[in-house]
């Protein structure tokens, strides 16, 4: 209660804050507008639902493609670990395209899928599939390998060994992989919204550019606190109940 | 299956070893790891393998776990030949080994979910005996990092019995504990060994603990590892590590051993 409270207290006094420089009036209200015109901006958006479209939409692209990447990256990771063969073909090819900054598939998507919902899975399982590969390729082989050997003396098979053994030993790095393949993802597609018109359906990152060809700063902050509390929750909904898990389970956690 | 039926015990398996030889293939040169060692391991018996590090003790383990394939010979279960690991001959690590993924009553229910004809809830009941069997009954959903390290060892210990197999082979189990751990354990083990009846294979470099804990114990000589000789220790169980008769037969081995090690090379707690 007393933590909620101060969470509370610490937000409240930021507000404050902004709104104080507001009222000075040093800067243009163009330019810095105050947290009242925010709040009406967002509360006009949520009304008229532009707000919700957008978030479903921008959230539709980035779940699908964000699941597809790491169902394709798993097995990837998973083969490049076990075979010497894929560790020196698609290995190098996922460092390769893991340093790639994800951004820079959006030229490639639009001249190959045009401007379609295509186009912006695409951007986001590049931005996820290479960390999840890497992460997983990493986590099994920091593996022990007593734990298989451990399995095989109880009787289990190759496969199930790397079902029950393997897999699950390196779950601390694959959760780590797939929370950086989503923080990539993220920004890949933000960066993809603002970049491009899509015709099929105006994402967060649509609001937030015809935010600054209107020169409405108070939709562009507005579009922005909603970009940051999806980042947020995304983190608390998805990883937080992962991690916490993992670190009681290991020990690893303070 | 019933639960009692799956606790009954298993009769113990007679393991024969016959001129195992293994060599490892390092990049410029080869380890001559075991040469033409041959064993007869009665049903039930406790045979400890004794010997510095380094001298083979632990690849006659893991070929005889099956976990290692010998360059020529073989190692009969029953007059079966062992073609590769299963829970019949069940293995015990240095390092527990548990799978910190899972809790205490997961790591049990691994080996036993691997055994078909067994429901859930038959398998819990036979994860509880062996948890009880230990003394670890109240640990059962605990993490495995809240575990002390002879804790740890106890339910590496209750999961390699839970299966029910014949043998079990010990690779250096306790050798991480401290003195006050060992020696509850090696009290364990010997009910254990009694009230289970099963082969068992023991790993060590330490000839007081081996002297404790066998019927049989084994000296192997290193470069390349064989088997020096044999003892038999004839004393009543359970044995106590401290006692002075069991002094007699440690130093009598750990002699023997000095003799033929060359000087310095040994590693050896008497």
């Amino acid at each position: 209660m007393k933590r909620i409270l101060l969470i509370l207290v610490f937000f409240v006094v930021l507000i404050l804050i902004w709104e104080g420089l507001y009222r000075t009036k040093r800067w243009s209200p163009v330019l810095v507008p105050g947290p009242s015109s925010v709040a009406q901006y967002l509360e006009g958006a949520i009304q008229d639902g532009t707000l919700w479209h957008a978030t479903v939409v921008t959230m539709r692209r980035l779940l699908f493609g964000y699941f597809l990447g790491i169902i394709c990256g798993l097995p990837l990771g998973l083969l490049t670990a076990r075979f010497k063969f894929m560790e020196d073909t698609l290995g190098i090819v996922a460092l390769g395209l893991q340093t790639l900054p994800s951004v820079c598939w959006v030229p490639l998507a639009l001249l190959w899928f045009g401007q379609t919902e295509s186009a912006m899975l695409f951007v986001v399982i590049m931005g996820t599939l290479w960390s999840v590969v890497i992460a997983t390729d990493n986590g099994v082989r920091t593996v022990p390998p007593i734990y298989a050997r451990a399995a095989r003396t109880m009787g289990s098979s190759q496969l199930h060994t790397w079902l029950t053994v393997v897999l699950p030993a390196s779950l601390p790095f694959i959760v780590s992989g797939m929370k950086q393949g989503w923080a990539f993802a993220w920004r890949s597609l933000m960066a993809a919204e603002i970049f491009v018109t899509i015709l099929t359906g105006f994402g967060l990152g649509h609001l937030l550019h015809y935010g600054r060809e209107l020169n409405a700063m108070d939709q562009v902050i507005g579009i922005m606190l909603v970009i940051i509390a999806i980042g947020l929750l995304a983190d608390k909904i998805l990883f937080s109940p992962w991690e916490r898990f993992l670190h009681s389970r290991w020990g690893t956690a303070k | 299956m019933a639960v009692h039926e799956e606790l009954r015990n298993v009769p113990p398996e007679k393991l024969v070893v016959e001129g195992v030889s293994k060599w490892f293939r390092m990049r410029r040169t080869a380890v001559h790891a075991l040469d033409n060692v041959s064993l007869n391991i009665h049903e039930g018996e406790f045979v400890c393998l004794v010997g510095p590090s380094g001298c083979g003790k632990s690849t006659l383990l893991n070929i005889i776990a099956g976990l290692e394939t010998p360059d020529s010979g073989q190692v009969l279960a029953d007059g079966k030949p062992v073609m590769g690991p299963g829970h019949e001959r069940m293995m015990m690590f240095q390092e527990s080994a548990l799978f910190p993924w899972l809790d205490v009553m997961g790591n049990l229910m691994f080996g036993l979910k691997l055994k078909p004809n067994l429901t859930n809830k038959e398998r819990r009941e036979v994860a509880e005996y062996y948890l009880h069997l230990v003394g670890l009954e109240s640990f059962v959903h605990a993490n495995t990092h809240e575990l002390s390290g002879g804790m740890k060892q106890r339910v590496a210990l209750a999961r390699a019995l839970a299966p029910n197999p014949r043998v079990l082979l010990m690779d250096e189990p306790f050798a991480t504990l401290d003195a006050m751990t060992r020696e509850q354990l090696y009290g364990d083990i010997q009910r254990i060994w009694q009230e289970r009846r099963k082969t068992i294979v023991f790993v060590t470099h330490n000839v007081r603990e081996a002297a404790c804990l066998g019927d049989r114990v084994l000296l192997f000589s290193p470069h390349p590892g064989h088997i020096q000789e044999s003892f038999s220790v004839d004393l009543p169980r359970p044995r106590d590590i401290n006692s002075v008769d069991l002094a007699k037969y440690s130093t009598e081995i750990t002699r023997s051993l000095k003799r033929h090690l060359h000087p310095g090379t040994a590693e050896v707690a008497e």
